[in-house]
């Protein structure tokens, strides 16, 4: 019996390590993919803000003129408040318009249902979001779809295109439906015996869902936020297509480095900002999310 | 290797899984190396639909060869693809008349043999294009060139409204100013307006004026566009006019009924001028010949002037012929015909400036004060 043991012992542990090596292999893609085309692309795209520009060619250099002139540039300042502004704005309309939505599927639909709006939120993701954001534009201009049905009633024509609405429509339909399907899982996870206490209370509908299905499900509002803002704030396509370029955000400033003469050290100072800008934000909101949380408990 | 397990289902092994892999890793990279060494292909570098089926398809069937376009939108990201790329990575380069030297300086471009290409067929003007030469060696080839002005909406201005630039701050338009998004030709006609001659080779005072008529039209502007939102701005009536833009876009739009003319005002316009190149490191350089004497020829030329992506008049002669007799209507809109008065009377009137990077400031100057209009 005692002989037994270590054999079976080690048996098992030949075992357990053969397919632990297996899944280790199968799982090292990702690591590897994430050090080769994020941390070590990071870290080239810091070394490259130093660089400076000849002739149209990249060469390496150790110079602050990238940062000095990007940071000192009226034009910067104003399109990086700007892009933080129309991020934030686009969050707060995405979960503001997604929370009904998400709500009702939560808790007025059947499971089945459920399934069957969860999947159509995923649909329009079949189709390329730079032929859905170009779309709207058979709809929103001048002499788009609806200019015309207002026209019938004397109304407008309102310009839809070539602004803040224009590129928030685009934000939209890239995020919007991520929104509510984040949302949606938040809210499904909600303890309903909390609901049904708070009914009990007679706590109004109202504020039941203020004061206990929200707080509830703050995480996960929280992150679909976050992750509205995230796209919001490195999107080209709304602000170039649907906006007109003009003004421009972040994303437009980057690719206008590039093609106006090559300035791959200043398009990378840009990216640079931008990608801290969305490590605060996102540190922040998980700070928000989960800190006052923990507190709270 | 796939085993059936005890449970009857089939499960992949380590080794088996790690020999699949392989197996279907090389062949995938022996079919990818077949097909590179069986084609013969030869890559352009150019400005968007020289390289679509319409211009190149007959090319490709007669001779075989495989023609692989890289697109750009404005020369100083041809100057910037051509600077990062490994050498070799493009055998023909379609560049803009202003880059040629540039081209050449750089040692990017090779000399060609002027006897291989039909430049006895080209208008006088063409055999002796200024940029085709330096130092009196022939380094491009003019393939097609147009006039840029302004472009508008005819169903809402009439020809005389746009007769000058100053169309671009009147209060009919107000917030209807579209522009394509490259400083060069906007600003090359707002130093025409202000009655710069030649507009490129301006002191700074000069600059100066230009930078502040260019930041005056900040509020009548409804957009900025890359090339596809030239063509839908005007289509949507987003924008009724356009400075810097011409012909190119105005005679497609007009093909699909929409009501957009390109005028060049009284203050005088631009010429655009596209040519051929071949790449100085170019392993093909016979194949890049071939390319580029088809295009030169009279039925090349004919397809780069009706190309699909816009329409362009041409420089050789014996190609206004075959347009006149192919395709009639082309060439009468294209102001090709031979027998009445057409693009090279413009030409010969001195309207028409060549189109040129800034001479006094640098390239940097000009384009920040772009970016900075765009931020308005």
């Amino acid at each position: 019996m005692v002989g037994t043991i270590p054999t079976t012992s080690a048996t098992g542990g030949r075992r357990s390590r053969g397919p632990r090596g297996f899944a280790l292999a199968f799982a090292l893609p990702m690591p590897v993919w994430q050090t080769l085309f994020f941390v070590a692309a990071l870290l080239f795209l810091i070394v490259m803000t130093f660089w400076s520009v000849r002739n149209f060619r990249v060469e390496p250099d150790f110079t602050m003129a990238n940062w000095v002139k990007m940071l000192s540039a009226g034009y910067f300042q104003d399109t990086y408040f700007r892009t933080v502004w129309y991020a934030a704005l686009a969050a707060l309309v995405a979960s503001l318009i997604a929370f009904p939505c998400a709500y009702g599927m939560a808790f007025k639909l059947s499971p089945s249902f459920q399934r069957i709006v969860a999947s159509s939120l995923i649909l329009p993701y079949f189709t390329s979001y730079l032929v859905r954001a170009y779309s709207w534009k058979i709809l929103l201009t001048e002499n788009g779809v609806i200019n015309g049905v207002l026209g019938y009633v004397n109304l407008g024509p309102f310009a839809m295109t070539s602004n803040l609405f224009a590129v928030l429509v685009g934000y939209m339909t890239l995020i919007l439906p991520i929104v509510i399907l984040l949302q949606y899982f938040s809210l499904a996870h909600v303890d309903r015996r909390l609901i049904e206490a708070a009914h009990n209370l007679r706590c109004g509908a109202l504020r039941t869902v203020i004061q206990v299905v929200i707080p509830s499900a703050r995480t996960g509002l929280i992150l679909a936020a976050t992750f509205a803002f995230i796209l919001s704030f490195g999107d080209f396509v709304s602000p170039s297509f649907l906006g007109n370029n003009k003004p421009p955000t972040l994303s437009i400033l980057m690719v206008d480095a590039v093609k106006s003469g090559s300035q791959w050290p200043r398009a990378a100072v840009v990216a640079i900002t931008m990608v801290a800008t969305l490590l605060l934000v996102a540190f922040l909101a998980m700070a928000f999310a989960y800190g006052r949380k923990a507190e709270s408990r | 290797m796939i085993h059936t397990t005890p449970r009857g289902r089939r499960s992949v092994t380590r080794r088996g899984f790690i020999k699949g892999s392989a197996a279907a890793i090389g062949l995938t990279a022996t079919s990818g190396a077949w097909a590179q060494s069986g084609d013969k292909v030869v890559s352009l570098l150019s400005w968007p639909g020289h390289g679509a089926q319409d211009v190149i398809g007959d090319f490709e069937k007669a001779t075989g060869i495989k023609v692989q376009a890289k697109e750009y939108t404005g020369g100083e990201e041809m100057m910037a693809l051509l600077q990062s790329s490994p050498p070799g990575t493009y055998d023909v380069v379609l560049s803009d008349a202003e880059y040629v030297i540039q081209l050449q300086q750089a040692g990017l471009i090779t000399e060609l043999d002027a006897g291989a290409y039909p430049l006895d067929d080209y208008w006088p003007e063409f055999q002796q294009f200024p940029a085709q030469y330096v130092d009196g060696k022939l380094f491009a080839i003019v393939v097609d060139y147009g006039f840029l002005g302004l472009v508008y909406n005819s169903s809402v201005l009439s020809r005389e409204e746009v007769d000058s630039y100053a169309i671009l701050s009147s209060e009919k338009v107000k917030g209807k100013v579209g522009m394509y998004d490259w400083y060069l030709p906007n600003m090359m006609c707002l130093s025409l307006a202000n009655g710069n001659r030649p507009p490129h080779d301006i002191d700074g005072a000069k600059f100066e004026a230009v930078k502040q008529s260019l930041f005056a039209l900040a509020p009548e502007m409804s957009g900025i566009g890359v090339w596809s939102s030239v063509f839908s701005q005007l289509t949507n009536k987003e924008s009724l006019v356009m400075p810097g833009v011409g012909a190119w876009a105005a005679l497609l739009l007009e093909q699909g009924g929409v009501p957009i003319k390109a005028v060049v005002p009284k203050e005088g316009g631009l010429q655009w001028t596209e040519m051929l190149a071949i790449s100085a490191t170019s392993q093909k350089q016979d194949l890049a010949v071939q390319l580029v004497q088809y295009l030169t020829s009279p039925e090349g030329q004919v397809k780069e002037a009706t190309k699909s992506a816009y329409w362009a008049s041409i420089p050789n002669k014996a190609g206004w012929k075959l347009l006149n007799e192919q395709n009639p209507k082309a060439a009468e809109s294209l102001e090709h015909r031979l027998d009445k008065r057409n693009v090279m009377d413009e030409f010969k009137e001195g309207k028409i400036f060549i189109r040129d990077v800034p001479k006094q400031q640098s390239i940097e100057v000009w384009n920040e004060a772009w970016t900075e209009f765009k931020n308005m």
